[in-house]
């Protein structure tokens, strides 16, 4: 990380300990941003949040490595989570799943070249009734079909 | 260690309900039966607690008396009547007339269960680990009979070893997920470490970003490893070294023993805590080879004379000389204690005594001056101490401590690894007739011997000093020379000490440096004692807000709870008891003693005769026996 | 997501309501009768366990603390289930009605609302609705004029993490945690979110407590069985033409349910999510209720042509992830019972250690330590005592296995 880049990070992590407040409660409501912002949360930038919290780094390390939400690696810029759970998998995910590796160019569990995307399983998104379903970011789409989905990550940029 | 709860860990948090003050009065105490044993307890109290008072076994793993509860290893679970699941006896607070079944099928069948899968993810053989016979995880499955692995046996190995550190290592594949050691490193010392990382299976112990421990800011204090109930924290072993080097002919070997291991080496073979074995040791040592064993307590005397003139220099400076000069003055014989501060508080290393630790004073005077009495070139000695701690290993190789022109110290040996090259010698050490040590440093005081304990260091300055200042006997001031205040396991001691008007004459070793006491006349000595990091962190913030710790002049900190006897490389088990007996012994011991101050030492006056001949603090003190220190910080690259 | 509330009926909570209305009355009333009317109701936790909720709100009422929070627990994770998602999307009325009577009746001054992460697109459209309710003084200082009634309700956002639903780990991670389960007691009516008094309740169950306060609990009683009051809302999934969520009323039995979503050729019902039993034909009869087959309202059908030993590798894929980890008997147990299923998979197994994953089953629903660890067997066990034909015999009468 350039120290410009630290600084700039540092100065963001500050106004989101402001905001939330100085306990160890904002810890995930920081890591929440810092993951939205950065698709990711740099060990920099854990060690800026231990500092401001007054909790160790291996603390915000632990709680990051807890959630399937938070990640400290960078991963692609549009997160596809296609739904695993048992209904979706009734449905046809693994076709759906087939299609999707085979348009980006990348297995799930890991990240397109041009790192546009990453493509991940998800455990139940709550969509059942209109399954197969997956999400891209936070969006959420339902009743997947291969040529569905395709289409439907040809939108995103 | 007064509030096990504060700041602790998810899960670790115990939330428990707070015994009432008194359990005598009505809705109090409460009476349970327990295998249909009545028995009348506290409100509050665990049934772990409530059994062990009834003299009922339950097993436990995650459990240690001086940790939080985690509640998470689940073998201790018992049947309580009309509850649907099993309870974790540690966990689980009695508020109500409960009936609870201690071995019922469901709770042994359950027991089994949980044993059976530990061991099924439990890597590594138990005759080629170091806690053979001393694991609490092997013990359980004696107990439950295991004849088998129900649920299978890992075959292969999950995790590398992390041998990283020159003190501390780990091994993952033989974690049970117990975190103790977690709840060591965050509740216990405060360093922050050790934490759970990931979820579901794929649950495992470990640093920042998983790096090497060498990597992050361990402070090798080791306390996690006398917590651990399996191999997985374990000490970086140097003892086939010091073999090699034993049996090398060119090679002399010579050791120090330190009072602590003194104090517990005997629970290794199987003694109480509490027996002092110091003379049985010194010919245990000879008969396994070493050509000369010498006292720590020697360099211990000395350090007190290095680093009780530094602090009356310092004083000069400040109150006399009006000069700008750290204060208080923090003690260094804790390496441990040194690398907290140089991580946590590095702003304040100008406060830490230059006086380097007993351990490395030593290292320097055997390469130096013992080398040039005996004739021995010093390439050819190799410097073996024998300590408590794991982070002296790391201490002996800090690329400073070279001042007698080689490595001052080559080993750093804990208790356990010494008492494993004494079995391995085929020698049962308490049957062992005791000896002295050797001279040219011969015997020490009981000063140095009390730096064993927390307050101890404190103590001995404190013997010294009075006389010195006050030229009265410190028998006058506190009966027998004990320094009561000084002493306790209490976690933070402050102690005020009136110096009075009446002041001595300058003792002969120190005229040189100052010319009267008249500056100290009417002033009082304001003095703090620290053991654990976590108390140690307790003054350090206090010292940033300005507090009334940063109006000390002398403060001795120890990374250890309980001190140096509880250090990182002593005999498995740890708690409070068993260092209480430890300081007990060591106590003991100094009240045997002749000779019980520093200065009275007169091994340490001819040192002061024939070899530091410029005094205290001198130029060649200096080199020798002082040392300086890094500014780590926090940021873990 | 299109909204289908206008196609939705039911007799309780699918029903007509007007936002704020049962506030306006509760703060009308006093705090013990609206207590006495909820135990009257019988209601019980609507997330699965079914714990009372008047207990739960006295012991919280009678706690002594000037802090206390009422939460709600919006983190549904269970595979199969999405009744909260529609209650949120369609019914916000009256969830966040219950949690402001709730906050009346404990003495609370703060609601959080903890929304699992996957629900993200659904904060804004609840944060305009929040302020819609400040709007109207139904959140704010003096909620409806009730002078010294304070109430304010926040929505913090999961992280993806199933065993934040179970109550302690989701206060664990409200604090900032992982998402490990506390131990108990003490129970978070006393000792909860920052050590106060917490009430955690089901988004349904805040939404049954709303109706109950419109209409009184002897017209909720009305609804269901003697032991299971009130009505249900069940998530259908699966193999049936209209899946979607339901509200019928306790006691129904499977049969009839399957009726209702039109469910042809089924071979297995999963009754409470992943984490519930699998009941095959011979148990269709079971009534859905507290005493029967009970369930926080995932019901996942199967037609004949499904294997059901990959359905339960599924599941036990599942709780192999979203295990928490912290206690033995869930981090490794499912893994054991995991590798069993595997072990089926190949042929490569033996009669005796399914038996015994299956002990290993049973002392995980008594020695974990919370309710997932608790729960995480039953399909394992339900699945292979209900189809043990087809997935240890393969139907061709036992020589599969050694």
């Amino acid at each position: 990380m350039l120290l410009v880049e630290k600084n700039a990070m540092t100065e963001e992590i500050e106004a989101l300990v402001e905001q939330f407040g100085k306990q160890r409660s904002s810890l995930l409501k920081i890591l929440h941003e810092i993951q939205k912002k950065h698709r990711h949360i740099p060990d920099f930038a854990q060690q800026e949040i231990a500092r401001l919290l007054d909790i160790h780094p291996v603390e915000v390390y632990s709680v990051i490595s807890f959630y399937a939400f938070l990640n400290t690696e960078p991963k692609g810029r549009n997160i596809v989570r296609v739904c695993q759970s048992i209904t979706c998998d009734l449905q046809g995910k693994q076709a759906v799943c087939n299609a999707i590796e085979r348009e980006i160019g990348c297995k799930f569990g890991e990240t397109s070249k041009d790192k546009k995307f990453h493509l991940e399983f998800a455990n139940c998104l709550g969509l059942c009734d209109i399954s197969p379903a997956m999400a891209v970011n936070e969006k959420v789409y339902t009743n997947l079909t291969p040529e569905k989905a395709v289409q439907i990550l040809n939108q995103v940029k | 260690m007064e509030d096990k709860n504060q700041r602790a860990p998810v899960s670790q948090k115990a939330h428990k309900v707070t015994i009432p003050d008194h359990p005598e009065h009505i809705g109090g105490s409460v009476t349970i039966e327990i295998n249909e044993k009545r028995i009348t307890v506290p409100m509050g109290t665990t049934i772990l607690e409530a059994c062990r008072e009834a003299g009922i076994h339950i097993p436990t793993l995650c459990h240690h008396d001086d940790l939080c509860v985690a509640g998470v290893c689940r073998i201790c679970v018992v049947e309580v009547e009309g509850m649907r699941t099993l309870q974790a006896a540690c966990a689980f607070p009695i508020t109500a007339p409960i009936k609870v079944k201690t071995s019922s099928q469901t709770v042994r069948k359950a027991r089994r269960h949980i044993l059976d899968l530990m061991l099924s993810e439990h890597y590594g053989e138990c005759y080629s680990c170091v806690r053979n016979k001393n694991c609490e995880l092997q013990n359980l499955a004696q107990e439950y009979g295991v004849d088998g692995f129900t649920f299978g046996h890992v075959t292969k190995s999950k995790y590398p070893v992390d041998e990283s550190s020159f003190s501390v290592h780990r091994d993952n594949d033989k974690c049970i997920l117990c975190k103790r050691c977690v709840r060591t490193c965050i509740d216990l010392q405060e360093v922050g470490v050790l934490e759970s990382i990931g979820r579901g299976d794929n649950t495992h112990i470990s640093t920042f970003m998983d790096k090497d421990l060498a990597d992050v800011i361990c402070i090798n204090c080791g306390q996690c490893i006398n917590r651990c109930p399996t191999g997985a924290l374990y000490t970086n072993d140097p003892s086939d070294e010091i073999w090699a080097a034993i049996e090398d002919p060119d090679k002399h070997v010579v050791i120090q023993t330190a009072p602590s291991p003194r104090a517990a080496i005997g629970e290794e073979f199987g003694l109480e805590a509490g027996h002092s074995m110091t003379g049985e040791l010194n010919t245990a040592l000879r008969r396994i080879g070493f050509n000369k064993v010498f006292d720590t307590n020697f360099s211990a005397d000395l350090t007190i004379i290095e680093e009780g003139t530094e602090l009356i220099l310092r004083l000069y400076q400040a109150l006399v000389e009006k000069k700008e000069v750290a204060l208080p003055q923090f003690t260094s014989c804790s390496p441990g204690w040194v690398k907290y501060l140089e991580h946590f508080y590095p702003e304040y290393i100008s406060n830490l005594s230059s006086a380097k630790s007993p351990q490395q004073m030593f290292g320097a005077l055997i390469k130096t001056h013992y080398a040039e009495k005996a004739g021995i070139d010093p390439k050819d000695i190799v410097s073996v101490a024998v300590m408590p701690c794991s982070a002296k290993k790391f201490e002996c190789n800090r690329p400073e401590m070279v001042d007698s022109g080689y490595k001052d110290v080559d080993y750093g040996l804990t208790t356990r690894e010494l008492a494993k090259m004494i079995r391995e010698a085929g020698i049962h050490l308490p049957e062992m007739p005791k000896s002295h040590f050797d001279n040219p440093f011969g015997d020490a005081s009981g000063a140095g011997l009390i730096f064993g304990a927390t307050g101890g260091v404190m103590e001995a300055a404190i013997r010294t000093v009075v006389e010195f200042v006050t030229g009265n006997k410190t028998e006058d001031i506190f009966e027998n020379a004990n320094v009561l205040p000084v002493r306790g396991f209490e976690g933070i001691k402050y102690v005020e000490f009136p110096i009075g008007d009446k002041v001595g004459p300058v003792p002969e070793l120190i005229k040189h440096l100052v010319p009267d006491w008249n500056w100290l006349k009417g002033a009082t000595l304001k003095v703090a004692v620290a053991h654990g990091t976590a108390n140690a962190k307790k003054i350090m913030e206090d010292i940033k807000a300005g507090g009334k710790f940063s109006e000390c002049h002398f403060i001795e900190f120890m990374a250890c709870p309980g001190g140096c006897l509880g250090g990182g490389g002593q005999p498995i088990p740890t708690n409070e008891e068993i260092r209480m007996k430890r300081a007990q012994a060591i106590y003991a011991e100094d009240e045997s003693l002749e000779i019980r101050k520093s200065h009275d030492n007169p091994y340490i006056i001819k040192l002061y005769n024939e070899f530091l001949t410029d005094g205290p603090c001198s130029h060649l003190s200096h080199k020798l026996l002082h040392t300086h220190y890094t500014k780590r910080g926090k940021y873990i690259a | 997501m299109e909204n289908k509330k206008s196609e939705r009926s039911g007799k309780v909570l699918f029903t007509k309501y007007t936002r704020g209305e049962s506030i306006n009355k509760a703060v009308s009333m006093k705090r013990d009768d609206i207590l006495l009317e909820i135990k009257e109701s019988k209601l019980r936790g609507r997330g699965g366990a079914g714990f009372p909720t008047s207990t739960k709100w006295m012991l919280t009422a009678a706690a002594r603390s000037e802090d206390k929070y009422v939460v709600c627990n919006a983190d549904e994770g269970e595979p199969g289930t999405f009744k909260d998602r529609v209650l949120l999307l369609e019914y916000p009325e009256l969830v966040f009605d219950g949690m402001v009577i709730a906050g009346y009746v404990i003495g609370a001054k703060e609601g959080i609302v903890y929304l699992r992460g996957e629900y993200e697109y659904m904060l804004f459209p609840l944060l305009d609705y929040i302020q819609g309710m400040r709007d109207d003084n139904l959140l704010g200082k003096n909620i409806c004029g009730k002078e010294g009634f304070d109430f304010e309700i926040s929505i913090r956002l999961g992280n993806g993490a199933y065993v934040c639903g179970e109550e302690t780990a989701l206060i664990e991670s409200l604090e900032g945690h992982r998402g490990e389960a506390r131990n108990r007691p003490p129970f978070p009516v006393t000792t909860g979110f920052m050590g106060k008094p917490t009430v955690v309740n089901n988004v349904e169950t805040l939404a049954c407590v709303a109706k109950i306060v419109e209409k009184g609990g002897e017209w909720f009683k009305q609804h269901g069985t003697d032991k299971s009051t009130g009505s249900k809302l069940f998530s259908i999934s699966g193999d049936c033409k209209k899946p979607g969520v339901y509200e019928l009323p306790w006691g129904t039995t499977i049969n009839e349910l399957l009726k209702i979503v039109e469910a042809e050729n089924t071979k297995a019902v999963q009754v409470g999510g992943a984490s519930g039993v699998c009941l095959n034909k011979t148990q269709f009869d079971r009534q859905l209720a507290y005493e029967d087959a009970a369930t926080g309202g995932s019901i996942i059908i199967f037609n004949e042509n499904r294997n059901m030993l990959h359905v339960l590798k599924n599941f036990m894929e599942f709780f192999v992830e979203e295990s928490c980890g912290q206690c033995t008997p869930c981090r490794i147990g499912n893994t054991k019972l995991l590798e069993g299923v595997r072990m089926i998979e190949s042929g490569n197994f033996t009669f005796a250690y399914i038996n015994q994953l299956k002990e290993l089953g049973k002392t995980m629903q008594v020695a974990s330590k919370c309710g997932l660890g608790q729960s995480s067997p039953n399909p394992f066990i339900s699945i292979l005592d209900n189809f043990k034909d087809e997935i240890l015999n393969k139907g061709n009468g036992g020589t599969n296995g050694r």
